[in-house]
């Protein structure tokens, strides 16, 4: 029994990862852009969160509804104003951008709220769950993590497939100036990837908010696992980066139950074993 | 408060950089004057993760600059600078600064505070460079040993007044006997860093002096800082029947540790963890899972001490920290500011303010009652060892009868004469 309580714990983990992780891989896959701020927007939209939950009273999910959109044109603005001056050729400057970002995200946001550690109060949903097996508990915010996280993988999906918006993704992706040839706009098509990743963002935010606290500084910390699950599920399949976050979840989860001290070991060798088998990652996306 | 510590930084580069412009002047007025200034250089991390312990350094060190205006030293006033550095968190920063204020800012005495992060990096730097330094807020174990002291000979400059890990265990087994809990069996939760391997270290740390009271340590080894996931913890706790749980760690891992364990159905009824339940707004972040949570306590305002510098009793500095931020007050005030309380005691007794030695001399023969207790570093039964003092450390737990998180001391069985604020409640 103890080992499927590590198992599912693990999988339900998995999909906290892959909703860190979903916003970039959508960028990188459009852009082929690394953005190191991601962490922040993260811990970003969390403040957002509370300053809307503080102004409006809303409940910590319902405040998605301000905050989704907020972010997206937040996300939208910051890739019209300052990303796209820097594409290129070389992947560098971008990533350097982003790394300044991610500076002056957390010193802005430590200007504005302090070092206090904060959370945002789900109430009974917090601490709630529906006990599965003896033994084995599932919560329910990590379950409504896990099904967010499946959601979006989805709608990402569909997006990318079956609208009209989602080719346009592919085809700068594939070839951005044979697109621009054919009439898309590369900087307009970037700047709605980047919206729909800092929406991606904004749930993320709530949900890491409404599971632990957050302070300016935390993003980082939490998002190389963002990286790592990208990196296992293959750059820029969305369905892989669930894959991956899962595989990140229960490999630490089985660590975990060995010694506390191999949980993370337990991950990254997961992760490395996959890089060395298939370089590319488990599904990389055909081009 | 981190807006006026923009500004001061500002200031300094400015100051800084008419100080580079004119060497000449300044070390030729500085050799000739038989100089009564007496600079203290403060190290403090006031943004970055530990911003919370320098959250109040700003107003502490205003108000102690304000009260050592008439400083007398041999019969003339001596002129008090305190030049404050931001370590932003890092401990290679907090080197870097002390550096800076010994080299560039010629300070005579340097205080620090911070955890062991700031502490010992700046205490080493001034035991290199051969000027005072006074730090706190870091368990004496870590700063003595953590800076490879022997105890036999100690260190020449640098010297310290905190409490030490066997004050947290007598306080830890204190509460615990004043539950009443059944089960002696003891969950820990210790990270792989500092302070969690010396807590959860089988011979130094909690087991043992735990295994001597009755009570049994379940420690299923060390996690990494930051984790998500502690549902292998809660298992091994739920199995052994735990009814307590102990250990250190920083405010975000106790909070995804406490509400998976509400979702994994495991409700301790006592839950002591070092470190993370120190500030107000992480008790108020957790909302009513907040309440009854137990935790060490170094300095409230009802402890019954009083400052050197300006008279004014614990409650007094607490309520005018308040008044003056709109903050609920937090336990390093107290500390941060006996930091000065005996810069300006060895401002008043030294024998030459511009000697190093004669400094030093004086910050070791102090003998002071400040407002978390005397100091001195005498010899006496509150040294450890000899640059340490050990301070009054007693038990609490944060209660929201109120609503707003009150941190109440519940038993005082190892410093007798700090007032008992209440009962303690078991959780749930």
């Amino acid at each position: 029994m103890e080992w499927i309580n590590v198992i599912v714990q693990g999988v339900l983990i998995g999909g906290l990862y892959a909703l860190f992780a979903a916003g970039l891989s959508l960028i990188f896959g459009v852009m082929r852009l690394v953005n190191i701020a991601h962490g922040d927007f993260i811990v970003g939209a969390a403040y957002l969160a509370m300053v809307t939950i503080t102004m409006t009273g809303l409940h910590p999910l319902l405040s998605l509804v301000i905050v989704v959109p907020l972010m997206a044109a937040i996300g939208y603005a910051i890739q019209l104003g300052l990303l796209n001056r820097v594409l290129g050729d070389d992947i560098l400057p971008p990533l350097i951008v982003t790394f300044g970002l991610s500076i002056i995200l957390q010193n802005v946001l430590l200007t504005t709220f302090s070092a206090d550690s904060q959370k945002l109060n789900a109430g009974a949903l917090e601490i709630g769950s529906i006990p599965v097996l003896p033994g084995v508990d599932i919560g329910y915010m990590p379950l409504l993590t896990f099904v967010a996280a499946v959601a979006i993988i989805a709608g990402l999906q569909f997006l990318f497939y079956r609208t009209s918006m989602g080719r346009a993704f592919r085809a700068t992706s594939d070839d951005g100036e044979i697109a621009q040839i054919m009439g898309l706009d590369n900087r307009k098509v970037f700047a709605w990837a980047m919206a729909l990743s800092m929406a991606v963002v904004a749930v993320a935010g709530v949900f890491l908010a409404i599971r632990a606290n957050f302070d300016p500084f935390m993003g980082p910390s939490r998002l190389i696992f963002g990286f790592e699950a990208v990196i296992i599920g293959g750059l820029g399949n969305l369905w892989g980066t669930l894959i991956g976050g899962i595989i990140l979840g229960v490999a630490q989860g089985i660590g975990a139950q060995i010694d506390p001290g191999w949980q993370l070991l337990a991950g990254h060798i997961a992760f490395l074993v996959i890089l060395a088998v298939k370089p590319r990652g488990l599904f990389p996306r055909i081009d | 408060m981190t807006k006026f510590n923009a500004m001061n930084r500002r200031t300094f580069m400015r100051g800084g950089s008419a100080f580079l412009a004119a060497p000449a002047i300044l070390s030729a007025s500085r050799a000739s004057a038989q100089s009564s200034k007496f600079t203290i250089g403060f190290v403090n991390p006031a943004t970055g993760p530990l911003a919370g312990f320098g959250e109040s350094d700003q107003y502490i060190m205003d108000a102690a600059k304000a009260a050592m205006a008439g400083i007398e030293n041999n019969g003339s006033p001596v002129e008090i600078e305190i030049i404050y550095k931001d370590t932003q968190s890092n401990s290679n920063r907090a080197a870097e600064v002390a550096v800076e204020l010994i080299e560039r800012d010629g300070a005579n005495l340097i205080v620090a505070s911070g955890a062991p992060d700031t502490a010992n990096p700046v205490a080493d730097q001034c035991e290199l460079n051969e000027i005072p330094c006074v730090t706190t807020v870091a368990p004496w174990q870590p700063y003595f040993f953590g800076r490879n002291g022997n105890p036999a000979e100690g260190f020449e400059f640098s010297y310290h007044f905190f409490w030490g890990l066997e004050d947290v265990i007598a306080n830890f087994l204190n509460l615990w006997d004043d539950s009443g809990v059944s089960s002696k069996n003891v969950g820990g939760l210790f990270p792989n860093d500092a302070d969690g391997n010396a807590w959860g270290d089988p011979e130094l740390g909690l087991p043992k002096p735990l295994a001597a009271r009755g009570y049994n340590v379940i420690d299923p080894g060390r996690y990494q800082v930051m984790n998500n996931d502690f549902s292998s913890q809660i298992a091994a706790f739920k199995e052994a029947g735990c009814e307590i749980v102990t250990g250190n760690q920083i405010p975000p891992d106790f909070a995804t540790f406490w509400s998976q364990a509400a979702q994994q159905n495991f409700n301790p009824k006592v839950v002591t963890i070092g470190k993370a339940l120190l500030f107000p707004s992480v008790i108020e972040s957790l909302g009513e899972r907040g309440d009854g949570l137990t935790t060490e306590i170094w300095w409230t305002p009802s402890h019954p001490f009083a400052s050197s510098l300006t008279g004014e009793t614990a409650k007094q500095l607490a309520d005018g920290y308040t008044a003056a931020s709109g903050r609920p007050w937090t336990q390093p005030i107290g500390f941060v500011h006996a930091l000065f309380e005996i810069a300006a005691d060895v401002a008043k007794r030294s024998e030459a303010l511009d000697d190093p030695y004669a400094n030093t001399a004086a910050l070791a023969a102090t003998n002071l009652d400040t407002i978390v207790g005397n100091i001195a570093w005498n010899g006496g039964a509150k040294n450890p060892v000899k640059n340490v003092v050990r301070t009054p450390l007693v038990a609490g737990q944060w209660q929201l009868d109120s609503g707003a998180p009150e941190l109440v001391v519940t038993n005082n069985a190892e410093a007798p004469n700090i007032p008992v604020g209440g009962e303690m409640k078991l959780i749930g």
